[in-house]
């Protein structure tokens, strides 16, 4: 029932959007090594396929929301490359002129709500985002993503609970990438099948491949279709898996090495969707070198311009903590 | 002996409510729980029961009364062989002193300032409601969430009417939730909506002030000033009567303290009405901290739809020469009980009243200290990190050299509220406490 269309994207399409994520992270963290960027920064390595599979089937308007782990969300939802580096590296031409850092960006113009860094926040306020959705009869969905860790969270219970008493247009993205920063799912989980977490408030949910874009695709366009068409909420929860620690601090020594090679090697969303494209034989190997080389580009100007950008002045202290005018 | 049936309360803070309908008269044999009478008061009615056997000997309050005092005796059960006009004559002494009351009550509200419109009477729950009203009619994007705010017409009625004028999708009831609505609310206006949260009090609010100051006030800063979320959350704050603790305390300074936060706490149902006005249509998020024993007292209030009171001014409510007293919300009504006993020792106070305690308005205190040279502030938080160390650490920084005493506080007593009801009013601010915060200031002995 979408009055809006949805887009037209193409294998190679998806495969750039998950390229770009992929260096713009290695990128990112190379940056930290060399101490361009500072605090917390959450890599999305590994777990691309999931928001680049789920931003192919939104409609223009559908909004996005999620935790800290925001990079990849951003990058998909259209945001510009150079204004996310130089975010992180804390720059006047950062989204957040470099007052939000790696957790706290947002882009209204492109339905990107943050960036949350409070573990599950996102959830009540995604839903409110949703409750926007409905008071304004707009017909747009809201996806509000978190991880495993929180899904623990009591306010995503309150908030679930609302969506569906109020049959809320929201589809809630579990990423389970199996642990809650060093602790296991399976040590911090009563009940580890996520997509049934919403059975209490009749919410149905799915657990999907999350390593595998066309799935995340098909179980996303039921989603959305399920909330836009006035059915209320949806659950996907994303089996995925990151790549690296917790966060840029985190050595990971909670998991054997053999664990995360065994899935780089053999559940990689970006070699298997390569693969994909080369056995239909729409681009050959010398097409993706090219698309390689483009993406290496933007990564490497981006990085280059987020080191160049000046800090803020230091009278962006006390700019933007109230909104002078009466709206 | 006869017993006197007394004015029930149907809350701690009821002071006064209608006797609507008697169920019995005069010589009525009644047996206990009977119903007797029906009473009322802007925010519930309530069904009298019979407490005792006996027959209906007066009626001493008439079916229709206005505004009939809580203990005020109602009607005389005689036992057998008991005559009522013994009874009657002890009946009425306490009638007489209730009414002596609410006479000094009344004498206190006319020192409102002078009015410049048309002026109704109204109480702050009315201002509130007729503020929030006046809103929604102007801007559709504007709606009411909250716990019992829609068919129960409010906990404390003070969105009584809105559901029947504006609906159910503007006015919502919520679950028991705080965290999880907040939350909402705090989406709903990053998607540009204009959500008025209630909380039944603040106390609840605790479960939700992630929300408030981590979603909502810090949005505009992490995002560089592209992402607002204009949410007023708004409910009973401070000291209620007698319930304890957990359900009684001031967050005022927790609040303060927010950078991204607008703080109102006012006293006057004008004040009540013109800031809930402007807190609507300020486009940051505001805090709006009210007082449920405030909420039934009545003040004057310009008669327009178009009364906003400008957030971050505080109101001189008494022009005086001797020492400034400075405070907010129900701290006032303690002001101006003292401030009867100052004006006999011939001492002129100036009283402020803060209304907003973020941004606070110092100005307007460094004026009034630059004058009278004296300072007591008067609250009824806790004394640490309050609203008066904020104020007593500004002036003595800014205007060291006015003063002529330490600038002195009075607040609530440093531990959480306790029930008994003799503790209970050891624990707030007492006019004795505000006189001799005076003296000590006015050298006065």
């Amino acid at each position: 029932m979408s009055s809006k269309s949805q887009k037209s994207v193409s294998k190679k399409d998806l495969y750039k959007d998950m390229l770009l994520i992929r260096r713009f992270e290695e990128k990112a963290g190379q940056l930290y090594g060399m101490g361009f960027i500072g605090g917390f920064c959450h890599l999305y390595i590994g777990q691309e396929a999931v928001v680049t599979g789920m931003n192919a089937v939104m409609i223009e308007g559908d909004q996005v929301i999620t935790g800290y782990r925001d990079h990849g969300h951003m990058l998909v939802a259209g945001m510009e490359p150079n204004g996310v580096m130089a975010e992180l590296t804390g720059r006047v031409d950062g989204y957040s002129r470099g007052k939000g850092g790696s957790m706290h960006m947002f882009s209204v113009e492109k339905h990107f709500y943050g960036g949350h860094g409070i573990v599950g926040a996102q959830v009540p306020l995604g839903t409110g985002l949703a409750f926007a959705n409905k008071y304004r009869e707009n017909n747009n969905v809201s996806l509000a993503y978190f991880g495993d860790g929180a899904a623990n969270q009591g306010q995503v219970y309150e908030a679930f609970n609302m969506a569906k008493l109020w049959n809320l247009p929201v589809v809630y993205v579990i990423e389970n990438n199996r642990y809650g920063m060093g602790t296991s799912i399976e040590r911090a989980s009563s009940t580890t099948d996520l997509s049934q977490r919403g059975s209490s408030f009749d919410i149905p949910g799915v657990q999907v491949d999350g390593m595998d874009v066309d799935a995340v695709m098909e179980a996303g366009r039921k989603a959305l279709d399920h909330a836009r068409s006035g059915n209320g909420p949806f659950i996907l929860e994303m089996i995925t898996y990151r790549y690296r620690g917790h966060s840029m601090s985190d050595p990971a020594k909670y998991r054997s090495r053999d664990e995360v090679n065994e899935m780089r090697q053999d559940h990689d969303p970006i070699i298997t969707l390569k693969e994909k494209i080369l056995d239909d034989g729409d681009i050959d190997e010398d097409g993706l070198k090219q698309i390689d080389a483009e993406i290496r580009k933007i990564v490497n100007d981006a990085a280059e311009f987020a080191q160049n950008s000046p800090e803020p002045d230091p009278s962006e202290l006390y700019t933007d903590i109230h909104l002078e005018e009466t709206a | 002996m006869p017993i006197e049936v007394l004015m029930p309360a149907l809350s701690p803070t009821m002071e006064k409510g209608n006797l609507a309908k008697w169920h019995v008269t005069e010589g009525d044999e009644v047996n206990s729980g009977d119903v007797i009478a029906e009473i009322e008061t802007d925010k519930a009615t309530m069904e009298v029961e019979s407490v005792d056997e006996g027959t209906i000997g007066k009626i001493l309050i008439e079916e229709g009364s206005m505004d009939v005092a809580v203990n005020t005796p109602i009607a005389i059960i005689l036992s057998e062989g008991e005559d009522a006009e013994t009874a009657i004559t002890e009946a009425s002494i306490v009638a007489t002193e209730t009414v002596e009351t609410s006479v000094a009550e009344t004498v206190a509200a006319n020192e409102e300032p002078a009015p410049l419109t048309n002026q109704v009477e109204m109480t702050v729950r009315e201002a509130l409601r007729d503020a929030m009203a006046e809103e929604m009619r102007l801007d559709d994007k504007v709606f009411v969430m909250g716990e019992e705010v829609a068919e129960y017409q409010g906990a404390y009625k003070v969105t009584q009417g809105l559901l029947d004028e504006f609906g159910k999708k503007r006015v919502i009831d919520t679950p028991i939730t705080e965290y999880g609505f907040a939350g909402i609310a705090c989406g709903a206006g990053m998607a540009g909506l204009k959500p008025i949260v209630e909380f039944m009090t603040f106390n609840f609010a605790m479960q939700a002030i992630d929300h408030i100051i981590n979603s909502a006030a810090k949005t505009l800063y992490m995002s560089g000033g592209q992402m607002r979320c204009p949410v007023v959350f708004r409910g009973a704050n401070g000291v209620a009567s007698r319930v304890g603790a957990q359900h009684s305390q001031d967050y005022s300074a927790w609040y303060a303290s927010v950078p991204g936060l607008k703080v109102l706490a006012p006293y006057s149902a004008s004040d009540a009405k013109g800031l809930l006005k402007a807190a609507i249509k300020d486009p940051n998020p505001v805090v709006f901290l009210e007082n449920e024993i405030l909420y039934g007292k009545s003040f004057p209030v310009p008669d327009t739809d178009d009364h906003i009171i400008p957030i971050g001014k505080a109101n001189i409510r008494q022009q005086g020469s001797d020492v400034t007293i400075v405070s907010y919300s129900r701290g006032i009504e303690y002001v101006e009980n003292a401030d009867v006993e100052l004006k006999e020792m011939g001492i002129s106070a100036e009283i402020i009243d803060l209304r907003t305690l973020r941004p606070l308005d110092m100005e307007t205190v460094l004026a009034s200290v630059r004058k009278t040279n004296r300072l007591v502030v008067v609250e009824e938080g806790w004394p640490i990190c309050s609203i008066g160390s904020e104020i007593c650490s500004s002036v003595t920084n800014l205007a060291f050299d006015e003063l002529d005493a330490p600038p002195l506080k009075v607040s609530g007593a440093d531990v959480p509220m306790p029930y008994a009801a003799n503790l209970e009013a050891l624990a707030l601010p007492t006019t004795n406490q505000i006189v001799d915060a005076v003296k000590k200031v006015t050298y006065t002995t």
